[in-house]
């Protein structure tokens, strides 16, 4: 048969058609769709029997109850746990992406040594055995002596205690506490009340809140309880008024935002204080030194010239606070992870006082420090400051816990600096953090979701509450227990403790209250606070705005770090599902980006997305430009929380490398009694 | 299936604008409880999968009188006119599909070959594809939940409302002998987890559920409500200018909305 043209074309479009009218295209279609999903490494998470397991979150000083899905021996999930008296139910993005801690590259997963031939932070680390390197410390600490310190985020609580008996063991009063509002907190309490507490705040009962730039949406306090404690109020209709120089989360979602020059948070607080006094408005007694400072200097026309903030809306907010019931004034700056200045704590403590709401329902609560741990003989508390960077400072070792000083101090080159005078650092963390990374010796922690420590007072809870954090899974790596560890130190160096492990530590501390406490993972007490003096003593000689860092005419500008929920701006690192939550307003690509006012902007010829160079007399960087209006003109707000530094592993791309941290470009600014008050620092703009 | 008043169930979200603090603990919830995969930067939101994403909007005035507001944004579920949801409509392989059952936009991975037709017809920018195989780094793979399947490259993927939970609720109240679901049963990962309380999530048909009487709220509104889309995600707030930001209005047209419903 000859096959022309014709047929040839027609028995084409046929075959053609036919395919189409048939299955096959769609079959093949389907499958291949299957097909190409069938790779051998997309992982298909293995199935089995699902459980729950309760613990406390550590991630941040709010102490949340968990409860941990597994599967089999996995964990796969974390979720807020119901009827704590924390959190109740709710969950913070930091606390549910824990199982990326555990899990991820960030992890120490031995002990390690920095290898001779490798300076710190050069990430060159020889793996030795626990048993080398604990008498490698042991020794090294016994040549120390009482030149060893120890700085970790929290000084309460059974492994704090330990470390401090350790140094009493070796002579030495050196424990150091990351500063914190925590600071300003404790010092205002122990000098208005009389008594060591910290500070507990009735969120729930207040029916008027005055929030002196606390982040109450930020990451303030027990985070999710003030998050509940804010539904709370908009149900039953509390007013917040929120004071500072940035339109935060926590401005936008309140009643009133009232923009005040930065760092004048306290004369604002005092010109109230004004005229609650004057007008007759207050509701309890407080020292006449504090009324005749306040009447004498602090009327609504001299407190309007240096807060920028009206007379009339300053008397405003003082009659609508003095008619409110129950009255509540809050402070600490953002999250409060840097102290605020002594009289700025005092003022807002004045508020309170003057309304007669000090550890009453509703109000200001002195909680007393926890005294469970019967064994601890030692109560030596140093400041960083001096330890560190101070004239005769001649450490010869450092011990590193739960703190990441080399990221979360302000002036990290002067933190590095300090660093570098100590013969020998030891880290105990449980990832490869800035200071893990800039130690001679790391003695990893198990991470906090495979282990035992009790959790005492949750920041800013107004009642005595000591949560129990307990392993969820089984430790997944070559990790020691940081209680362990330090016991066996002790012992070695001859301390009198009478406990061989951390647990038998743990439930000998809690003795018959032990079986309630494993159970219910909470142990409450009862409290009765005794009443107020109403004794307020500002420091005369610091009356005056906090002076910044840098002259003005060099440094035109106010640089001020702002804390989002989305940046934990802690010694934790972000875990990759909290990256990325982070807008594209905060971080482009690599590049960390400036809040900046148009007007400000338009005298530096700048436009969104421009890049500029940001100096501070501490330091400089490339910033990219993100024009807000909800900044005051003059003043630059950058996020806290970014820029950390590659660590070992180089599979940390999720997180290093990313912006900047703020803390390069902060100095500080010490108040007379010793916090820094530093809220900013002097910074000048260039176009890049 | 019908529930007791014999009307089908819708399950639906309101969400209270006034409560929400944009703290974007939703975001992670459904991230973790789904399996929702990561890169190294995930800063260019249009390629970054993100179920559940939070939105950032502003009155757009000057300093002082800014103001802000979050929007969380999970997949609307729209139910069109009969369940003919924009997505729905245009997907050629049957990948993703409206459930009469309980008002749920199925997205079926192994059916899906990627066309993006569905991307193009959502108007919320609730779907996403996947450009990249996803890669857990080193022994992070030990926290995928095994009740949903791990996507690949080349297929699109949204918020399924938690339809795993869904399914493992029915189960276990087959089990029990029950046809019905309690409110609290079944609920999404983000509502579960939102510290503020500023999701609520159940039956749209059943007055027993919160959502039922929320909804009714005459602050609460729907994204984009006139393109017929019919979504089953209600907001609510207090805010003028944040309602009016629902939808897009021509000059003086929300104005005689507004005095229309006087």
């Amino acid at each position: 048969m000859k096959i022309d043209r014709r047929s040839f074309l027609s028995l084409g479009v046929g075959f053609g058609a036919g395919i189409a009218l048939s299955p096959l295209p769609w079959k093949l279609t389907d499958d291949s769709s299957i097909w190409t999903q069938m790779w051998p490494w997309t992982p298909v998470p293995e199935r089995g029997e699902s459980r729950y397991v309760n613990s406390v979150c550590t991630l941040c000083p709010g102490g949340c109850g968990i409860s941990v899905r597994k599967v089999e021996d996995r964990a796969v999930k974390i979720e807020g746990q119901k009827g704590h008296p924390v959190s109740n139910g709710g969950i913070c993005l930091l606390g549910l992406s824990g199982l990326q801690l555990l899990y991820g590259p960030y992890r120490v997963k031995y002990p390690m040594k920095r290898r001779e031939d490798a300076k710190r932070g050069q990430g060159k680390w020889q793996k030795i055995s626990w048993d080398e390197a604990m008498s490698e410390v042991a020794k090294k600490l016994g040549d120390a002596k009482d030149k060893t310190a120890c700085i970790m985020d929290s000084d309460k609580g059974t492994v704090p205690q330990l470390f401090k008996t350790l140094l009493t063991g070796l002579g030495s009063p050196n424990f150091m506490r990351t500063p914190s509002v925590e600071d300003s907190f404790e010092l205002a309490l122990l000098k208005t009340c009389g008594y060591p507490a910290s500070a507990g705040f009735d969120l729930e009962n207040a029916d008027f809140v005055l929030s002196f730039g606390a982040g109450l949406l930020e990451g303030w306090g027990a985070p999710v309880r003030t998050f509940k404690a804010n539904s709370l109020w908009k149900d039953k209709k509390v007013p917040v008024i929120q004071i500072e120089p940035r339109l935060s989360n926590t401005a936008a979602k309140s009643d009133k935002w009232i923009p005040v020059n930065p760092g004048t948070e306290s004369e604002l607080a005092l010109g109230i204080a004004h005229v609650l006094i004057k007008e007759g408005l207050a509701k309890a007694e407080v020292s006449d030194s504090f009324k005749k400072i306040v009447s004498e200097g602090y009327a609504p026309d001299t407190v309007a010239r240096i807060t920028g903030v009206e007379a009339g809306v300053i008397v405003g907010l003082a009659k609508s606070f003095a008619a409110a019931s129950k009255p509540l004034a809050l402070c600490g700056r953002g999250k409060g992870a840097t102290p605020i200045s002594l009289n700025e704590t005092l003022a807002v403590y004045a508020l309170n006082a003057l309304m007669g709401n000090i550890n009453q329902e509703g109000g200001l609560f002195a909680v007393p420090q926890p005294d469970y741990i019967k064994w601890a003989k030692t109560n030596s508390n140093a400041s960083v400051s001096k330890l560190l960077y101070g004239k005769d400072a001649s450490l010869k070792a450092l011990l590193v816990a739960n703190a990441n000083p080399l990221y979360s101090l302000p002036d990290t080159q002067a933190v590095k600096t300090a660093l570098d005078k100590i013969p020998f650092i030891v880290s105990f963390s449980s990832y490869m953090d800035e200071t893990a990374q800039y130690a001679d010796i790391i003695l990893p922690n198990h991470c906090y979701l495979e282990r035992y420590e009790d959790v005492p007072a949750p920041a800013g809870y107004h009642k005595p509450l000591i949560g129990l954090s307990r392993p969820v899974v089984k430790p997944q790596f070559n990790t020691k227990h940081t209680g362990d560890v330090v016991i066996a130190i002790a012992k070695a160096m001859g301390a009198e403790l009478p406990y061989d492990s951390y647990e038998t530590c743990l439930k000998e501390t809690f003795g018959d209250t032990w079986e309630a406490f494993q159970k219910d993972g909470v142990l409450t007490a009862d409290f009765t606070p005794p009443a107020p003096s109403g004794k307020i003593e500002l420091n005369e000689t610091s009356l005056k705005p906090v002076a910044l860092e840098g002259e003005s005419s060099a440094f035109p500008l106010v640089l001020v770090p702002f804390d989002s929920m989305r940046l934990s701006g802690s010694s934790i690192g972000e875990p990759p599902f909290v990256i990325k939550t982070v807008d594209d307003t905060i971080l482009f690509k690599n590049d960390i980006c400036i809040e900046i006012n148009p007007k400000t902007a338009q005298s530096y010829n700048l436009s969104d997305g421009k890049y500029a160079r940001l100096t501070t007399p501490k330091g400089s960087a490339k910033v990219r430009v993100h024009l807000y209006e909800g900044i005051m003109p003059g003043v630059i707000a950058m996020p806290r929380g970014l820029g950390h530094t590659p660590g070992f592993t180089g599979n940390d791309k999720y997180l290093a490398g990313k912006g900047v941290n703020v803390n390069e470009l902060m100095g500080s600014a010490e108040c007379p009694d010793g916090l820094n008050a530093a809220y900013g620092i002097r910074a000048k703009l260039e176009r890049a | 299936m019908k529930n007791e008043q014999g009307k089908p169930k819708k399950y639906g979200m309101v969400v209270d604008l006034d409560k929400c603090t944009g703290c974007g603990a939703c975001m992670v919830a459904c991230m973790s409880e789904n399996n929702v995969p990561f890169k190294a930067d995930e800063s260019n939101k249009r390629d970054s999968i993100t179920w559940m994403r939070v939105y950032k909007i502003t009155n757009g005035k000057p300093f002082p009188d800014t103001e802000n507001c979050f929007l969380p944004r999970p997949c609307m579920h729209c139910e069109g006119q009969h369940g003919h949801s924009p997505c729905v409509s245009v997907c050629p392989a049957t990948a993703t599909d409206y459930s009469t059952e309980t008002g749920i936009v199925s997205q079926i991975y192994t059916r899906c070959f990627g066309c993006r037709y569905c991307m193009g017809a959502c108007p919320y920018h609730a779907r996403h594809f996947n450009w990249w195989d996803p890669v857990w780094p080193d022994g992070m793979e030990k926290s995928l939940s095994p009740n949903v399947s791990v996507r690949m490259r080349g297929i699109v993927e949204k918020c399924s409302f938690c339809f795993h939970r869904y399914q493992a609720a029915m189960d276990k109240a087959m089990m029990e002998g029950r046809k019905e679901l309690e409110e609290s049963e079944y609920q999404t990962s983000c509502t579960q987890a939102c510290p503020s309380g500023a999701i609520t999530f159940g039956d749209l048909n059943n007055p027993k559920h919160a959502v039922y009487e929320l909804k009714k709220n005459p602050n609460a509104f729907r994204l984009l409500e006139r393109l017929g889309t019919n979504p089953k995600v209600y907001y609510v707030s207090s805010r003028e200018w944040v309602r009016r930001a629902g939808d897009n209005y021509i000059k003086g047209e929300w104005e005689n909305k507004q005095n229309a419903k006087k």
